[in-house]
């Protein structure tokens, strides 16, 4: 392979990666925005996100890569596997919100974000012990295809991705910019307390950022199984720290942010993988976070502000 | 009367900051609210918004108890805050500003008809309906939180400090505005540091001294009263010559 189509080949891989942390950031960067917050239940609600897009595609009668789908069918099973899975991680987001973290509101202090920390682990033991730790077999009723582009290869998850990845983003941006809800959630991430004043409920907001940003952490978990062929009780933590880093990078609390961020992040690991060596990927990507907070200690997007009282 | 205290205490951890507080301000009228810095003005106004709960005693909204109403449901019942240093959403545009202060209500003819009034008391505003709020200055500032009061329709408006930070001449319009908002029908509750100004446009006020009343009356008497010309008007009794 030439370099030019090494290039484009890790680009493709490189967008497809991007695509999934980008989704998976949003969720950190829509609660952060609201209540300051770090949600690190959100690894593993991703995690849940993937077994749940696996449950609802063996109960089709999926299993491997045996069934092969072609035409409304197989738009029908993934269109269904993904509303129930968005809806599913929608509501467990909702869930963990109301029974773990609106108790604690008010408190300062990082009794919250531990309190998330506890919360991931829960999940984690929970697709644990129903895994027996066992790395599972994504169904993929997709069929084997893909096209040459300048000698690289795109496959048929990665068109996918491309196309429900940004349709759901751009779903999201224009809730946030044009509903009322959206707006809502705006006014209570800039002044919480002047929004409660014109009536906002803040409850509501707040578990509106919730469902949203977890349905999307859903949606990157079924991409996760579709594009991997496998999922597994562990794919939280490597997935997510990455995405918190894109939500970081592109300056937490600002949603376009998290989407370049989350681009970002995809791209330089797939090229460092290709150009320099896959175990040193990791390495790379913290050392440029380290890097752009010198520099711009508000990420690429963000920008300092007081902190709330 | 249109909004009441009735012996409000309120608290801050163990800190008493209203004691055995009562306010009566009557439909229509004009009520300011005088006293030096941390004297509870501002908690005055959360505790009417619902931010801050009273431990005792009633507030009475339109002859109905709210003190346990959710803030929402104080909106909707037609009370509206112009908070303390404008407090807009910086980086939402002066139009989404204004929506937010109509957040209630429905969209339609009623909420157009709102804000052709805003837009002809704030022709500024109008003009700067597309701009981040955050971008304009101290007095236009002002201006957009007012009108984002109004949207919300309100029977009666709260101002906590509205001239704090702007220049002499907006100062003026923003009075001049008030007692339009007035005239027009709106009971206006304010807080304010400036009593010259804000005794020459209101009907009554409090004196408000480490969470007491200490004093309350017609504002044409209060301005001619030797304490609070001392205390708030600036006014030092000079010793005549030897």
């Amino acid at each position: 392979m030439s370099f030019s189509s090494l290039l484009l080949q890790q680009t493709i891989n490189g967008m497809s990666l991007g695509a999934m942390y980008a989704l998976l950031a949003l969720g950190f960067t829509l609660i952060y925005g609201i209540l300051e917050l770090i949600n690190f239940a959100h690894f593993n609600v991703f995690m849940m996100g993937s077994f749940l897009a696996l449950w609802v595609l063996q109960g089709f009668g999926l299993t491997g890569q045996t069934v092969i789908l072609t035409g409304l069918p197989l738009i029908g099973v993934l269109v269904a596997a993904l509303i129930v899975t968005m809806f599913g991680t929608g509501v467990l987001g909702v869930v963990i919100e109301r029974v773990t973290l609106r108790p604690l509101r008010g408190i300062t202090g990082p009794a919250a974000m531990i309190t998330t920390i506890g919360v991931s682990y829960v999940l984690f033991n929970i697709i644990l012990l129903l895994t027996s730790a066992q790395t599972l077999n994504f169904p993929n009723p997709l069929p084997q295809l893909q096209w040459q582009v300048h000698g690289a290869i795109v496959t048929l998850p990665e068109v996918l991705i491309w196309l429900v990845a940004p349709l759901l983003m751009t779903g999201l941006w224009a809730f946030v910019q044009k509903s009322r809800l959206g707006k809502a959630m705006r006014a209570t991430a800039q002044d919480p307390e002047a929004a409660r004043m014109m009536g906002v409920e803040v409850d509501k907001v707040i578990m509106t950022a919730f469902f949203l940003g977890s349905a999307l952490a859903g949606a990157g978990g079924m991409i996760f199984g579709l594009y991997y062929n496998f999922t597994s009780f562990l794919i939280g933590f490597t997935a997510g720290l990455r995405a918190f880093t894109a939500a970081v990078l592109g300056g937490i609390g600002n949603v376009p942010g998290a989407m370049v961020g989350g681009f970002a992040i995809g791209l330089i690991e797939a090229y460092s993988g290709q150009f320099i060596a896959t175990e040193w990927s990791d390495v790379i990507i913290f050392s440029i976070l380290v890097l752009v907070l010198v520099f711009r200690p508000a990420g690429l997007f963000g920008r300092l502000a007081p902190s709330k009282s | 009367m249109l909004l009441e205290f009735k012996d409000i205490d309120t608290y801050y951890g163990d800190l008493h900051v209203l004691k055995q507080v009562n306010y009566e301000i009557g439909q229509g009228e004009i009520v300011c609210l005088l006293g030096g810095n941390a004297c509870g003005k501002s908690t005055t106004m959360k505790t009417i918004m619902g931010v801050v709960r009273p431990v005792r005693g009633s507030v009475i909204f339109d002859g109905k108890p709210i003190e346990k109403l959710p803030t929402a449901e104080r909106v909707k019942r037609g009370i509206a805050p112009v908070l303390e240093a404008r407090r807009l959403f910086a980086r939402m545009t002066v139009f989404e500003n204004l929506e937010m202060g109509a957040y209630l209500r429905a969209r339609g003819p009623e909420f157009e008809q709102d804000l052709e009034r805003v837009y002809s008391l704030f022709p500024r505003v109008k003009e700067r309906r597309s701009q981040i709020a955050g971008t304009l200055s101290g007095g236009e500032q002002q201006m957009v939180a007012m009108g984002r009061a109004l949207m919300a329709r309100p029977r009666l408006l709260c101002m906590d400090e509205p001239s704090m930070g702007l220049s002499p001449l907006y100062v003026e319009q923003v009075f001049d505005i008030i007692q339009e908002i007035n005239r027009q029908g709106t009971t206006i509750f304010m807080v304010e540091q400036n009593a010259n100004m804000a005794l020459q446009i209101a009907h009554r006020a409090y004196v408000l001294q480490t969470g007491q009343v200490v004093l309350s009356g017609m504002a044409a008497e209060l301005r001619v009263n030797p304490l609070i010309r001392e205390a708030y008007l600036g006014e030092m009794q000079v010793p005549a010559p030897a």
